[in-house]
C-alpha cells in the first residue's frame, strides 16, 4: 500500500515521466465484464445521478453502465450495437476540455462518427484490478492531453484495425480491400458496407494488432479542429452533477472545521447542544485536528458547526506572524548553503570582475487555489458482515482518480481491493483536487464513524480558504554583471522560501534539492527551459519552509519564476537604454523556439509602435516569455494608469507553441482563462498569516478580478510540431511580468512584490 | 407547511425560517443546479431571480420570500434549454468547469430583461458573478449574440453533433 501511495503521488508531482497503462501496447482481450460503477461524463451522468443507486452496492450504481459499456473492443473503446462509440477517459475533466481533446485523438484513430460519441471515467479501482489498464489517472502538470495522447490514439487505432478485420472476415476478403469511414466500413470491390455497431461483437473476440501505426498530424479529420466540447450542454441547464450535487438515499451530510491554526490539534467539543439542533444527528472527531457535524442537511449541519463550542490545541505555530515568515524567507536571499539548480561558467567570479552591477529583490505570496466548488467527497463504509468483506466507497471530484483511492484506502484501513472511487466533474481543480486528498481522508474517517451511511461531508468557504495547500511563498535576489558595453556578462538569481516536493513528496527532494523551484529555468529536459544564454550563470534555491502548507498552485513555480526574471530582464533593458524586445534577442539567439513566440506576440501587438490611446489615456506595453509543461509562450500586455492610479489592462496578445495543437479553440479559452487565473494573482493573489492561521476566509476578503477588468486577449497560436506541450497552466506566468513590465513603462514604477493591491500607481 | 413559487410550481418545504433560499432550492426541492460558492453574497454562483430579478440566494433568508413571489432557477430559465442565453452558451462554448455557470446565466437573463441590447459598459455593470476557469470574455461574446447583435467573431466553433441556427 505505501508503495501504491508513493508511486500515485510520484505521478502527482509532475515529474516522474508519464509512464503509459502497463498493458496499453499489448491489447489482451478481457471478455470480464466492465462491471466498474462509473461515473459517466456528460450525459450518462444524468443517468447514474437520477437513478437513485443503492449505495454500497457497485452493481447497483453500474446497473446503468455495465450492460450499456459493452462490448468492449479494448480498454479505450465500446461499440454498442446501435453504432454508439463509448471512449474511456482517466484524466479528469476539470473544465480544461480535457475530455474533448482526449476523446478526439481516440477517435481520430478510430475513424469512428464523432456524432455518436460518448465519454466515461473507468474507476481507479478497476484500472488496478486489471493492471493499471487505463495508466496514470493524474489530471495535472499539464499533462492530461500530452502526457497520454500516444497510448490513447494507440487504442483508437488497434480498435479501428480490430473493427475492420472483423468486416473482412464476415465478408471473407483481405482486410486490405476494405476501407472506414465515419463508422462504415466498405468493401471496395463489392460495394457491402457493415456498420461499426454490427461487427462490434466479432471484433471484440479478436486478437489485438501487435503493430499500430498512428495518423501524421497532417491528416488529422477530427483532432486538430475547433470542435465544441462535449460537455457543455449540461453546464448550460444546471443538470451538470458535480460533486457537492451528489444524492444517493439515506445520504446525510457534514461540515467540518479543522484546527485554524496549521499543525494544531482538536482537544474537545461540546457535542450536547449541538445534538438538540434540528436535523443535527452526530458530532464527531476527524482525525486529530478536526470535528464534524453530520446533520440530515448541509445547512443543518454547518449551522450546528457554527454554534459548536471547539477547544483547541493551538500548538507552537499559534505565534507564528507573516512577517516572521517573510523574515525567514529573506533569511535566505544571502545565505550560504544554497543548492544550485542551473550553473553556467563561473558566475559569482565574474560579477565580482563586472564593470557595472544591478540588483534588484523581488517577492511572491501565499495564494489559496479557491476553486469554486469547495472541496468534496461522499463516502460510505460498510463493515464486513458474514463472508462480505469490508468496504469503502468514495464519490469525489478528484484531479487524481488513483490518488483519491490510495487516500480512501489508507484512511479506511483497508486494502485498494476493497475500496472504489468514482469521479465526479470538478467544479475547479487548478491544482487543489490533485495531490493531497485531505478532504477523502476527512469523509472517510467520518463514514467510517457512521458505517452504512453514506456521508457527504462539504467545506464551507470559510474552510476551504482557511485549509488551503497554497502557493508557495518565495523571494528572489538577481544581480547582474555587465561589462563595459552593457552586455549582461554575469547573472545571479538566488531564490529563497518554500518547497512543494519537501511537504508533500519529500522521496522526491534529493540532497536537499526540489527540481520544481527551478520551472523555467532549467537548462535543457524540454519541461521548463530558460530561454536565455548568459556566459556566466548562477541559479540557486536556499530552502526556507514555513508551517503553511504549500501545493500545486496552476503554474505552479513557474509563475513566480517567469516574474522574476522578466521583470529583472525589464529593468537591466532600462538601466542600459535598450528596447526590452531587442536585449531580449540578443540573449536568445540559441533558443529560436522561445524566440519565435515573443517576436509573434510582439508584432500581433505593434511592439516598436505607439499603441493607440483608449478613453484619452496612454497605452504602454510590456513582454514577458517563458517555457513551462512542454510549451513555450510569450505576451504582450497593454495597459493604461490614470493620474489617479486607475490600472486598465486593455490587451493581451499570447502566442503559443505548444507543439501540436488538438483543440485550437479549447486552447484559446484556456489561455484566456489563465489570464485571468495569472492576473488575479497580480491584482489581489495573497493570503497572509496571522497568529499561525489564514487571515482571509472568504471572496471580500480575498477578491477576485471580474468580468469588467477582464482584457481583450488575442491568442497566436503556432504549433511547430514534434513535441507535445501542454495547455493549461504556461501562459499564466507570462500574464503578470508582461503587465508589470507595461506598468513600468507607463509609470516608471517598478513593482517588486505582488499583490498590485497594495501599490498607489497615482502620479506623484 | 411553508411554501414557495418556483418555476411555476407551488412547493413545500420544512427549512428553519433563516435558513437561506440557497440551501432550501438545494437540500428541500432537490433543485441543485443554483450552485454555493462562498455563502456571503460575494461571488453570484447562486444566482436566481425573484421577481424577475436577480438575487444571490445564499445570503437571503427563505423566511424573506413571500409565498407569491416568483422565483426563477437555472432549471425554470427554460423548459427545454431553448433561452437565448443558452443558445449562445452552447455555441460561444462559454462553460469550463461550468460550476458558475448557472448563476451566470441567471444574471445575464435578467440583465437582458431590463436591457434587451446591453452595451459592454452595461455587462461591466450586472455580470459582477466570480469565474475562476476564466471565461468572461466568451461571457461577454454569448449575452452579445443572444441579445441579437451579432454572432461572435472570429470563435468559428465547429459543431458536429448539432444543427447550428
Amino acid at each position: 500500500m505505501n508503495k501504491l501511495i508513493a508511486h500515485l503521488q510520484q505521478d502527482d508531482a509532475g515529474q516522474a515521466s508519464d509512464a503509459g497503462p502497463a498493458s496499453a501496447s499489448n491489447f489482451t482481450l478481457d471478455r470480464r465484464s466492465f462491471i466498474g460503477a462509473a461515473v459517466a461524463a456528460g450525459s450518462l451522468v444524468l443517468g447514474f445521478a437520477s437513478q437513485a443507486a443503492t449505495p454500497g452496492t457497485s452493481a447497483a450504481t453500474s446497473a446503468a453502465t455495465s450492460a450499456a459499456t459493452q462490448p468492449e473492443i479494448n480498454v479505450w473503446v465500446v461499440v454498442q450495437p446501435d453504432d454508439q462509440v463509448i471512449i474511456r477517459i482517466a484524466r479528469s475533466e476539470m473544465g480544461q476540455g480535457t475530455l474533448t481533446g482526449l476523446a478526439q485523438m481516440v477517435a481520430e484513430e478510430l475513424q469512428c462518427d464523432w456524432t455518436r460519441v460518448q465519454t466515461e471515467y473507468p474507476t481507479p479501482g478497476q484500472s488496478l484490478a486489471r493492471k493499471r489498464a487505463w495508466g496514470n489517472f493524474s489530471t495535472g502538470g499539464s499533462q492530461g492531453i500530452r502526457g497520454s495522447q500516444d497510448y490513447v490514439r494507440k487504442g483508437g487505432a488497434a480498435a479501428r484495425m480490430m473493427l475492420v478485420q472483423a468486416a473482412a472476415n464476415t465478408w471473407q476478403v483481405p482486410v486490405g480491400e476494405c476501407s472506414v469511414k465515419a463508422g462504415v466500413i466498405s468493401h471496395a470491390g463489392t460495394g457491402r458496407k457493415l456498420r461499426y455497431g454490427q461487427v462490434a461483437a466479432a471484433a471484440a473476440a479478436l486478437t489485438a494488432p501487435a503493430d499500430v501505426q498512428l495518423k501524421d498530424a497532417k491528416d488529422w479529420h477530427l483532432a486538430g479542429r475547433r470542435l465544441a466540447r462535449l460537455d457543455t450542454v449540461e453546464k448550460t441547464n444546471g443538470k451538470q452533477i458535480y460533486g457537492a450535487d451528489l444524492q444517493l438515499p439515506g445520504m446525510l451530510n457534514a461540515s467540518i472545521r479543522a484546527c485554524p491554526v496549521f499543525g494544531g490539534k482538536l482537544k474537545s467539543f461540546e457535542a450536547a447542544p449541538v445534538m438538540a439542533m434540528p436535523g443535527v444527528k452526530q458530532v464527531l472527531r476527524v482525525g486529530d485536528n478536526a470535528v464534524a457535524v453530520v446533520a440530515d442537511t448541509w445547512w443543518r449541519a454547518h449551522k450546528g458547526l457554527q454554534a459548536l463550542k471547539i477547544d483547541w490545541d493551538l500548538g507552537p505555530n499559534a505565534k507564528v506572524q507573516q512577517a516572521d515568515i517573510q523574515a525567514m524567507v529573506a533569511e535566505g536571499l544571502s545565505a550560504a548553503g544554497a543548492v544550485a539548480g542551473h550553473t553556467e561558467g563561473e558566475a559569482m567570479q565574474a560579477m565580482a570582475g563586472a564593470a557595472r552591477t544591478i540588483e534588484a529583490t523581488y517577492s511572491y505570496p501565499f495564494q489559496n487555489h479557491a476553486t469554486m466548488e469547495t472541496m468534496n467527497a461522499t463516502a460510505l463504509f460498510q463493515p464486513a458482515a458474514g463472508d462480505k468483506a469490508a468496504r469503502c466507497e468514495v464519490w469525489t471530484p478528484t484531479q487524481n482518480g488513483e490518488g483519491a483511492l490510495a487516500a480512501t484506502a489508507e484512511a479506511a484501513g483497508l486494502p485498494p481491493a476493497q475500496c472504489e472511487v468514482y469521479k465526479i466533474h470538478l467544479g475547479g481543480g487548478f491544482g487543489r483536487r490533485g495531490a493531497t486528498h485531505d478532504w477523502v481522508r476527512q469523509a472517510v474517517s467520518i463514514a467510517k464513524q457512521m458505517p452504512g451511511v453514506p456521508v457527504k461531508l462539504l467545506w464551507s468557504r470559510e474552510e476551504d480558504m482557511t485549509h488551503g495547500m497554497y502557493h508557495p511563498i518565495t523571494q528572489c535576489k538577481l544581480k547582474a554583471g555587465l561589462d563595459a558595453q552593457g552586455k549582461v556578462n554575469a547573472l545571479h538569481m538566488r531564490i529563497a522560501g518554500q518547497s512543494i516536493l519537501a511537504a508533500l513528496f519529500p522521496q522526491a527532494v534529493r540532497e536537499g534539492r526540489d527540481p520544481v523551484v527551478f520551472q523555467g529555468l532549467n537548462k535543457g529536459g524540454g519541461e521548463a527551459m530558460i530561454g536565455y544564454s548568459f556566459p556566466h550563470l548562477l541559479i540557486d534555491h536556499a530552502m526556507r519552509n514555513p508551517h503553511v502548507p504549500p501545493g500545486f498552485w496552476r503554474g505552479v513555480n513557474l509563475n513566480q519564476n517567469a516574474i522574476y526574471m522578466e521583470c529583472f530582464l525589464d529593468e537591466i533593458a532600462h538601466a542600459t537604454g535598450k528596447d526590452p524586445l531587442q536585449l531580449r534577442r540578443e540573449l536568445m539567439q540559441a533558443h529560436p523556439k522561445h524566440l519565435a513566440v515573443l517576436e509573434a506576440a510582439a508584432a500581433r501587438a505593434g511592439w516598436g509602435q505607439a499603441a493607440p490611446d483608449v478613453n484619452g489615456q496612454k497605452v504602454f506595453r510590456g513582454l514577458a516569455q517563458t517555457h513551462g509543461f512542454g510549451s513555450y509562450v510569450a505576451a504582450c500586455a497593454e495597459v493604461s494608469v490614470s493620474a489617479e492610479g486607475e490600472l486598465k489592462v486593455h490587451r493581451i496578445v499570447a502566442a503559443t507553441d505548444p507543439g501540436h495543437a488538438v483543440n485550437p479553440q479549447q486552447i484559446e479559452a484556456q489561455v484566456e482563462g489563465s489570464f485571468v487565473y495569472g492576473l488575479t494573482a497580480a491584482l489581489y493573489g495573497e493570503c497572509t498569516v496571522k497568529d499561525g492561521r489564514i487571515v482571509q476566509t472568504n471572496f471580500d476578503t480575498y477578491p477576485m478580478m471580474k468580468l469588467r477588468e477582464m482584457p481583450k486577449v488575442e491568442t497566436v497560436l503556432m504549433p511547430s510540431g514534434g513535441f507535445w506541450g501542454g495547455v493549461g497552466e504556461p501562459t499564466i506566468a507570462v500574464a503578470a511580468p508582461a503587465v508589470l513590465n507595461a506598468i513600468f513603462a507607463a509609470t516608471g514604477k517598478r513593482i517588486r512584490d505582488l499583490p498590485l493591491k497594495h501599490h498607489s500607481l497615482k502620479r506623484v | 407547511m411553508p411554501t414557495l413559487l418556483v418555476n411555476g410550481k407551488t412547493l413545500n418545504h420544512s427549512a428553519e425560517p433563516d435558513t437561506p433560499l440557497l440551501w432550501v432550492l438545494r437540500e428541500q426541492l432537490g433543485l441543485t443546479g443554483t450552485k454555493y460558492g462562498c455563502g456571503v453574497a460575494q461571488c453570484g454562483s447562486c444566482t436566481v431571480h425573484l421577481d424577475g430579478a436577480p438575487v444571490r440566494s445564499c445570503a437571503l433568508p427563505v423566511s424573506a420570500v413571500q409565498p407569491t413571489q416568483k422565483i426563477t432557477t437555472i432549471e425554470g430559465l427554460s423548459p427545454d434549454g431553448s433561452h437565448a442565453l443558452q443558445k449562445a452558451w452552447i455555441d460561444n462554448d462559454v462553460p469550463q468547469c461550468g460550476y458558475c455557470q448557472s448563476g451566470m446565466l441567471m444574471a445575464a437573463a435578467a440583465l437582458l430583461r431590463d436591457k434587451p441590447q446591453p452595451t459592454d459598459a452595461d455587462i461591466d455593470a450586472a455580470i459582477t458573478n466570480i469565474c475562476r476557469c476564466g471565461t468572461y470574455n466568451r461571457v461577454r461574446s454569448a449575452i452579445h449574440q443572444a441579445a441579437g447583435e451579432r454572432r461572435s467573431a472570429g470563435l468559428d466553433i465547429v459543431h458536429l453533433r448539432r444543427s447550428v441556427s
